[in-house]
């Protein structure tokens, strides 16, 4: 079974980590990614940029609209992610824009860039 | 983490959102002081063993509210009442605590806290070490430090500085929309001026005051509250590009490192292209202004690989953007340089002319215009501005740096001659 490991965290106080603090927290947490890594129980591990970075597609029913800022609701679950590589962030909109067209209704794309990623060993396709 | 480290952390961030409550609630920056620093008192006395609360910034103001409520009923006793409408305040504020913690008086708490320490009255100097005394909560001890002051001057500094606000009252009415935004610029001007301390000095000699950081922390913080305000995110952008240099901007000794001789290697890749995202989502508003314009030409420097790659073209219409919207002698004297580049030393030159009266006190112009002149082989003309750059330094690195050019130009004259 794959299991996603979703990291939540006060982002204030994660900001607030003196550099020698982060360094420590990063290196410790690479130990155990390469535990796992060295096993190939590893798949790919991302670290998000600070949520100022963010930008959200709201879909409505009829056109999506795009709001500053992360995705907020709590009446809403997180379910899947994609992971895309474009030059800029109206190329990552347009790309969320399609997905609200093929998948129309409710819900948001929250569209966040990356500040780490390591894909990480081939995991089989589920 | 140390079970104190994590406590400090939680403390830190919490800070401004409570000290913005807690000022709400007593209208009295000391007080709100004293209050929030028993909370902290309380908190590092009972978390460890009670583990930490669900909401330690609710925790935190609760606490402090009502250590502050007892401290002014023992000031009550001294002395008469505080005013009526001080007091049924604070009944009113017993019973909706959950209510007033929401986002909307949250954002105002934050802003006006930072506000008020932005009042028109205090120079740039009493501003910045007001906002790291009360939002960022650094010890007089360390501010002291970073201003190469005694602590004492910095004491008296921060104490004169909360008599005038004081006196001129606070802003406590929630602010409109206008206000509101008129409030954010003045913050954001502020949060930069906090930054440029930093970034004059070399963060590296104050490495236990990270001005820059702490700068970078408030941005953030104010864009959190104010996500859609695209000059928010140019002063996030321009904030983290400025520091992302800053393991090459000076060398070993401590000397300055020009721009263009950078080892571009050192630049920090992730604080730029987080910058670079902020810039992104800014310029989808298309409503340009001042950070957004400097953030988008600190982008460009970013963007090139080698010096020789920067687009000087851009950054001259960037620059001439910028003099339209907020006309400055030296937002001239920075396009210059990229006129330099464009057309010539004899073309910035005539350009930074009719500033010199403007700018005769200004140490950049005289280090440009040296630079500029010793380009064309002017050598005494050059040696004259370049003396003049260095009786005009603030720092010892400014100061060096000239000499270097100084020194350089003598060795060439000695060997022309």
């Amino acid at each position: 079974m794959l299991y996603a490991v979703l990291c939540y965290n006060s982002e204030e106080a994660v900001s607030a980590w003196s550099k020698e603090e982060e360094d420590k927290v990063m290196s410790d947490l690479a130990a155990v990614e390469k535990k796992y890594a060295a096993a190939g129980k590893l798949g790919p591990v991302a670290r998000l940029m600070p949520t100022t970075a963010a930008t959200t597609l709201r879909k409505t029913p009829g056109e999506s609209f795009v709001i500053d800022g992360p995705f907020a609701e709590t009446k809403e679950q997180f379910l899947g992610f994609f992971l895309v590589d474009v030059e800029t962030l109206d190329e990552a909109i347009a790309f969320a824009k399609e997905l609200a067209v093929a998948n129309p209704g409710a819900g948001a794309y929250e569209i966040r860039p990356l500040r780490v990623f390591k894909p990480g060993g081939a995991l089989e396709p589920l | 983490m140390s079970e104190l480290g994590w406590i400090d952390l939680a403390l830190t961030s919490a800070r401004p959102q409570a000290m913005g409550a807690l000022l709400r609630y007593f209208r009295d920056l000391d007080l709100a002081e004293e209050a929030f620093q028993e909370a902290c008192l309380r908190a590092v006395r009972t978390w460890p063993e009670k583990g930490p609360p669900r909401d330690p910034v609710a925790w935190l103001i609760f606490v402090g509210r009502n250590s502050g409520i007892d401290q002014l009923r023992k000031r009550a006793r001294q002395a008469p009442l505080p005013p009526e409408e001080i007091l049924s305040d604070l009944d009113d504020v017993e019973g909706d605590l959950a209510e007033r913690l929401d986002g909307s008086h949250y954002r105002d708490d934050i802003l006006r806290l930072l506000f008020v320490c932005c009042h028109p009255d205090l120079p740039a100097t009493q501003q910045i070490a007001l906002a790291l005394r009360i939002v960022s909560g650094l010890s007089v001890r360390q501010i002291a430090r970073a201003f190469l002051v005694s602590e004492a001057a910095m004491e008296q500094r921060v104490t004169r500085a909360k008599a005038k606000i004081a006196a001129a009252g606070l802003p406590f009415e929630t602010p409109d929309a206008m206000s509101r935004s008129e409030r954010l610029g003045v913050v954001a001007a502020m949060i930069y001026l906090v930054f440029n301390e930093g970034y004059s000095a070399g963060e590296t000699e104050r490495a236990d005051k990270p001005f820059c950081e702490e700068a970078i922390r408030l941005a953030r913080l104010l864009l959190r509250l104010f996500p859609s305000e695209p000059e928010i995110m140019g002063l996030t952008a321009l904030l983290l590009l400025q520091h992302s240099r800053l393991k090459a901007r000076f060398d070993a000794n401590g000397q300055i490192v020009l721009l263009e001789d950078q080892d571009r290697s050192l630049w920090d890749d992730r604080m730029i292209r987080e910058a670079l995202a902020l810039l992104d989502k800014a310029i989808r508003h298309r409503k340009p202004g001042p950070f957004q314009i400097q953030a988008a030409i600190a982008a460009l420097h970013a963007r090139a690989a080698r010096a020789e790659d920067t687009d000087w073209a851009e950054i001259d219409l960037l620059y001439q953007s910028l003099e339209r919207l907020q006309p400055s002698p030296v937002v001239t004297l920075n396009r210059a340089v990229a006129v330099s580049k464009l057309h010539g030393p004899e073309a910035a030159l005539a350009l930074i002319a009719p500033l010199e009266e403007r700018l005769s006190g200004y140490f950049y112009f005289h280090g440009l215009r040296g630079g500029l002149l010793k380009q064309l082989g002017r050598g005494r003309e050059a040696h004259e501005a370049f003396e003049r750059a260095i009786a005009l330094a603030t720092t010892p690195a400014e100061a060096a740096h000239i000499r270097q050019h100084l020194d350089c130009l003598t060795r060439d004259m000695a060997a022309g001659a």
